[in-house]
């Protein structure tokens, strides 16, 4: 156990930059609550995401951690027995407010999911397809540039620049992932959501994915879920760990446990669970 | 664990449960080798008149002949009246069925609620269940007379191409919804999910990244409903009329494929004799259109088919 922290301590120095350590907030969410029909999955969740740093959620398996990223561009909208109560404040603006469309929130809040979903059309189609739908006005050579541009950020170019007509079915999964991650950049939007972006990819592939976020926060914000400590340490400016209780009826629900400098959680966490969870001792 | 375990046990021979596996794979062998059987017999019955037919009327002057007169001095087996009259009833067919069951179908697997969906199906799909007979005597009763005639104020005769085609397609509805809706339903939630999240809405999700997913199922749908009004027969016996016809106009009547064959099967054409042979023909011809269907069919699933 000392070696695997100290390894993680380590490798964390050598990667987690030194962006901002005081917080802009870009996102504020206040007492969010979650239910799925009357199971009430996640309580009382209040923490900030800063603008143009790299947030990680951390926890075990079932503690809500995908269901509070879904919030922050509303795709929990698409379950049909999602409820969501509290405030999350984007700009000034609070997401789930009445007058707040959650069409626009997905334009500028993307998102990529744990497992690749290219839509079944060519590269180009995909990467195009979030500047097409968004009624973004490009002519031909526009669009070419853009998914030139967005492919590159990504990763891909190289690879499938003489194959961009092909299927994005016809790609590896971890090109499948980058394929994805091009396509929600496309639309250049203010925050990048990614639900465990390399739960499916080799060592290689993440690494490779691992270097585009840390370029990508210089011009966006990114909030990503990992399983990976190794990951969340390498990568991200702050840290929130979310954990799982029982209530008095008991019901198991999702909460935060604590969220602070990345650095702070894997070296010296206040709470003790974060830091049983953190050396493998959890459970 | 049991005392009793020798080194037998340990066995590599097969065990009698190989036995009655054999006669399980044996019985299920038979089972698709009966329907196969089967096809070859149908085949088969077909091809031997349809070829005494070929021997006395050349199968150029059958599929280019402008005239169907097969009872009439002298007699003419040109076959193309009936193809014209299968066509026109199944074009007016698909422009009915194609849009209404790709609409209720992207209703219930996009929009409707659960609760609708459940309700809605079985309802669309009742119209599958009504006796063709019955149709047949709604197109005449009802759409020729009262909605063509009265209504729309149209020229129409008792028999017509158009109530025939229009009344077919009502009934094809219910196979085009019904496949199209399985492969609609099929696609993931994870490509709907990634399209939403990239700022699409809803139409713009469906008709962009649900339908083609779903395209080699709707094509497949398309097709069955294609094969079924070829191969439907009491609608258009009743409602279309016998008069094999050539026309551009569809309010008058004409003569299908499978009208002809209900017809003449009807009558008293001795066994043997040219009129008889022109069944059979005529059944042969019907036999190698729904194949061909049958065979673009798959080739288009094969095509289109995604893997997700
Ligand atoms: N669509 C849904 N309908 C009902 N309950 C759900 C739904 N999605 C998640 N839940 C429940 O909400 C709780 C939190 O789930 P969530 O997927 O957010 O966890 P997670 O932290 O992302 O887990 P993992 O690390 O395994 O992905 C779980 O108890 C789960 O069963
Ligand atoms: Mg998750």
């Amino acid at each position: 156990m000392t070696s695997d922290s100290q390894g993680l301590s380590r490798s964390m120095h050598l990667g987690a930059s030194t962006r901002g350590e005081t917080v802009h907030p870009i996102m504020e969410l206040r007492n969010l609550d979650v239910y799925y029909g009357s199971f009430h999955a996640v309580r009382d969740i209040s923490l900030d995401v800063g603008a143009n740093q790299i947030t990680a959620f951390i926890g075990p398996s079932g503690c809500g951690k995908s269901t509070v990223l879904r919030c922050l561009n509303r795709t929990n909208d698409l379950v049909p027995s999602a409820r969501v109560t509290g405030v999350i404040d984007y700009r000034g603006q609070d997401l789930y407010a009445a007058t707040v469309d959650p069409i626009e929130v997905r334009r500028r809040v993307g998102m990529v999911f744990q497992k690749p979903n290219p839509f079944p059309k060519s590269i180009f189609d995909n990467v195009a397809y979030g500047p097409r739908v968004t009624g973004m006005k490009l002519d031909k050579s526009e669009t070419a540039d853009l998914v030139e541009h967005a492919l590159s950020k990504a990763g891909l170019w190289s690879e499938v620049k003489d194959k961009l007509d092909q299927s994005g079915f016809a790609l590896s999964g971890g090109q499948q992932q980058r394929l994805c991650i091009a396509r929600a950049i496309a639309t250049s939007p203010d925050i990048l959501l990614m639900d465990e972006p390399c739960a499916s990819l080799d060592p290689i592939a993440t690494s490779l994915i691992e270097d585009l976020m840390l370029e990508l926060v210089n011009d966006y914000t990114v909030v990503i879920v990992t399983h990976n400590m190794q990951q969340a340490a390498r990568v991200s400016d702050r840290t929130a760990f979310f954990s799982a209780r029982v209530d008095d009826a008991g019901q198991r629900y999702g909460h935060l446990v604590e969220m602070d400098q990345t650095s702070k959680i894997f070296t010296n966490p206040s709470d003790s669970r974060t830091e049983d969870y953190i050396s493998g001792r959890f459970g | 664990m049991n005392s009793s375990v020798k080194i037998d046990d340990f066995s590599l021979r097969s065990s009698s449960l190989r036995i009655g596996e054999r006669i399980i794979r044996g019985t299920l062998f038979a089972a698709s080798a009966f329907s196969v059987l089967i096809t070859i017999g149908i085949v088969w019955s077909l091809l031997v008149p349809a070829l005494e037919f070929f021997r006395q009327v050349p199968v150029m002057d059958f599929l280019t002949g402008t005239r169907w007169a097969p009872r009439f001095k002298p007699a003419s087996f040109g076959v193309l009246p009936l193809i014209v009259g299968t066509l026109w009833t199944t074009t007016i067919a698909l422009i009915v069925a194609v849009p209404f069951g790709l609409g209720s179908a992207m209703y219930l697997s996009e929009y409707a609620s659960d609760k609708t969906r459940r309700r809605l199906k079985p309802v669309v799909e009742l119209l599958a269940g009504i006796p063709t007979v019955v149709y047949g005597f709604f197109a005449i009763e009802f759409v020729t007379r009262v909605v063509l005639k009265d209504w729309m104020g149209l020229d129409v005769g008792t028999f017509s191409v158009l109530s025939a085609g229009l009344v077919m397609g009502v009934m094809i509805i219910p196979t085009v919804a019904s496949l199209s809706e399985d492969a609609l339903s099929a696609v993931p939630l994870a490509m709907r999910q990634g399209s939403f999240a990239l700022g699409a809405n809803k139409m713009q999700t469906t008709l962009r990244v649900v339908f083609p997913a779903a395209f080699s199922g709707i094509a497949a749908a398309v097709v069955l409903g294609i094969s079924r009004a070829v191969g439907e027969t009491m609608i258009v016996a009743l409602a279309a009329g016998n008069k094999p016809n050539i026309s551009s106009n569809p309010l008058e009547g004409a003569q299908t494929m499978t009208g002809f064959i209900a017809n003449a099967a009807l009558g008293d054409s001795r066994v043997g004799s040219l009129e008889y042979d022109t069944l059979f023909a005529v059944g042969l011809l019907l036999f190698m259109s729904t194949l061909i269907i049958n065979f673009i069919s798959i080739r288009l699933v094969r095509r289109y088919r995604e893997a997700y």
